[in-house]
């Protein structure tokens, strides 16, 4: 059974151990701050990929529950006491209105076939994002505020171990749930749901599990997302951030948890490096033109994405004459 | 005492009434053949009896409970287990995934989302075994996409088996398998009937094995019931020999 070992969790134990290392040996903070927006999108990104890579279900609302976060966050901070005990409280608020609402959409939808899913999450983002613009009391619309927030998360040092912390905690937690019998099942789900369902699973549960997680975690990451701004506005329910999200899991390997966290990397380390240019040649400003081309480029050339397509070199260098089953069949008349 | 009856079961897709008024009464742990020309309506009887397809009219009985209306899951949870003619596995799984989910859902391990797989011993020998059963051990890593034809049908045969059901319907087992490898299931099929504590219902169209096997046989054409006997009075019967013994049924290719 050694032989199903999964290296990916060593990876990630060793690739941390160098990430909390790293901040004592370059203090770049503009480094560190990039790498923390990584982390917390890596989260974001892992989110949606249970949705997307393990369970099959496609979403184009998931900024919804980003935004859910941010703003549970955001005003919870500015309306009480900026202490640690409200920060935990405001992120426990968004995470168990997240639930409610994923919950929610997924009883609506999650009956029906698949599609019906990504309009609902697709509308109901907007209207959370309409609901955030004309709510000005409470958000103060596009505007948006800045907010205080505990002293430990203003120090960067400590914003950046706690974020990696939380993104090795999400990974690990996601890897049992999906290697748990459960989580066969959100895979089988994916794989076929009509034969799910005649094997004796009643599948709406396992999508329904998979939407509510999906929507918590989510919410955590735009909770976090805020504290690193310190400001929270409606960009958080736009589009873009879902598409970030389904750009980062598909470039870095949908139905892999270290695929996401690769995607977030390229995507995050691209868009500063994009608004760099941008500063000298005007056309780089439209860093969304060149993610449209590198998501069209990915979906062509790397439709398993970076982390697929590595296994599948690997695996095809490994053991060549797998791929050759039984077909000396001579097939009889039926 | 019958396990499983049906009352003027009927469904029609547009205008084509592919399954016309069956009544079926099948006898608790018998075999019951059903064969007819392609396209008469055999498998949408089974998606019928399994849940897949709700019917237009009529009902069904399963140990004298109706289940017309209950879903494919709650059918195969109350016993009512087949596997598919077109295969239905799910491909991007390995084979032992596959037949591991089926041994999951007999166990009833559901919803538990903290241990690892792995550590369910008794499901992964279990499943192992069955693979074992069907002579497919040696292509449990491997993906069911890329198994042959005759090989995903053998992977079916193992998930129905994983399921332990009182009924078990089969479509076409056999067809599209390689030769050496038919014996081989219909040794399975024989031990779970003379094992004698399962109620089977098979279509196939080799003739000399339903000969052999059956307590009865159904021919169904142009989605009705044509005829009911047993294999000496259909091997016999004039209706039956000019519908479809007359030389159908052996130039059909699964
Ligand atoms: N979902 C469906 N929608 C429309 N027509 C269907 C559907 N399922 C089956 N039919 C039609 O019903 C008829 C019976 O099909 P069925 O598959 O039950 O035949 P069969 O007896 O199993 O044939 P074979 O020996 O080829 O497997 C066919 O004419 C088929 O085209
Ligand atoms: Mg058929």
């Amino acid at each position: 059974m050694l032989k199903h070992f999964n290296k990916s969790p060593v990876w990630v134990l060793i690739s941390s151990a160098a990430l909390i290392l790293l901040p004592f040996v370059n203090d770049s903070r503009s480094l560190m701050i990039m790498i923390t927006q990584i982390f917390i999108l890596a989260i974001f990104a892992m989110s949606y990929d249970l949705l997307l890579g393990y369970t099959g279900i496609v979403s184009f609302g998931h900024a919804m529950f980003f935004g859910i976060g941010a703003y549970s966050t955001g005003v919870l901070l500015s309306r009480f006491e900026p202490t640690m005990l409200w920060l935990l409280v405001s992120i426990a608020v968004g995470m168990v209105v997240a639930a409610i609402v994923s919950y929610f959409v997924g009883l609506l939808t999650l009956r029906l076939s698949n599609h019906f899913y990504a309009m609902l999450t697709l509308a109901l983002a907007g209207l959370f994002l309409v609901v955030a613009e004309k709510w000005r009391s409470l958000t103060l619309g596009n505007d948006g505020f800045t907010f205080r927030v505990p002293d430990v998360m203003r120090d960067r040092l400590s914003f950046y171990l706690i974020c990696l912390i939380l993104m090795v905690a999400v990974f690990f937690f996601l890897m049992r749930l999906t290697n748990s019998p459960m989580g066969k099942v959100l895979l089988a789900v994916r794989e076929n749901e009509a034969r799910t369902q005649s094997l004796g699973f009643k599948t709406i549960h396992y999508k329904l599990i998979s939407s509510v997680v999906a929507g918590v975690i989510a919410s955590l990451s735009g909770s976090l997302y805020v504290l690193s701004l310190r400001f929270v506005n409606t960009s958080v329910f736009a589009l873009d951030v879902t598409l970030d999200a389904l750009l980062m899991t598909i470039l870095g390997g949908v139905g892999t948890l270290i695929g996401p966290i690769i995607g977030a990397a390229i995507i995050e380390v691209s868009h500063h490096w994009l608004s760099e240019l941008g500063k000298s040649y005007v056309i780089f400003e439209r860093w969304i033109i060149f993610f449209g081309i590198l998501y069209i480029l990915a979906v062509m050339f790397f439709p398993k994405g970076i982390v697929g397509t590595v296994k599948e070199i690997r695996w095809k260098k490994k053991r060549p004459s797998k791929v050759e089953t039984n077909n000396k069949n001579k097939r009889i008349a039926g | 005492m019958s396990i499983l009856k049906t009352q003027d079961l009927t469904i029609a897709f547009g205008g084509q009434v592919a399954v016309n008024s069956i009544n079926l009464s099948i006898e608790e742990k018998s075999f019951t053949s059903i064969i007819g020309p392609n396209g008469a309506g055999k498998t949408t009887l089974f998606n019928l009896l399994s849940g897949q397809l709700k019917p237009t009219k009529g009902s069904i009985l399963f140990k004298n409970e109706d289940i017309t209306r209950l879903p494919s899951t709650i059918r195969t949870r109350k016993g009512i287990g087949r596997s598919f003619q077109i295969t239905n596995v799910f491909p991007n799984l390995t084979v032992l995934e596959n037949v591991r989910l089926a041994v999951q859902s007999q166990a009833g391990v559901r919803y538990q989302m903290i241990k690892h797989f792995r550590s369910y011993k008794k499901m992964n020998e279990e499943a192992y075994y069955l693979l074992e059963q069907v002579m497919m051990a040696k292509q449990a890593d491997a993906l069911a996409s890329n198994l042959a034809h005759g090989e995903k049908r053998k992977l079916e045969i193992a998930m129905l088996l994983a399921l332990k059901t009182e009924l078990l319907l089969l479509d076409e087992p056999t067809a599209g398998m390689s030769l050496e490898e038919v014996p081989a299931i219909l040794k399975i099929i024989e031990d779970i009937k003379s094992s004698g504590n399962r109620t089977i219902l098979l279509i196939e169209h080799k003739m000399d094995m339903i000969m052999n096997l059956s307590d009865r046989i159904i021919v169904l054409f142009n989605g009705r019931l044509l005829e009911e006997g047993s294999p000496q009075e259909i091997m016999n019967n004039e209706t039956v020999q000019n519908a479809y013994l007359g030389g159908l049924y052996d130039d059909h290719t699964a």
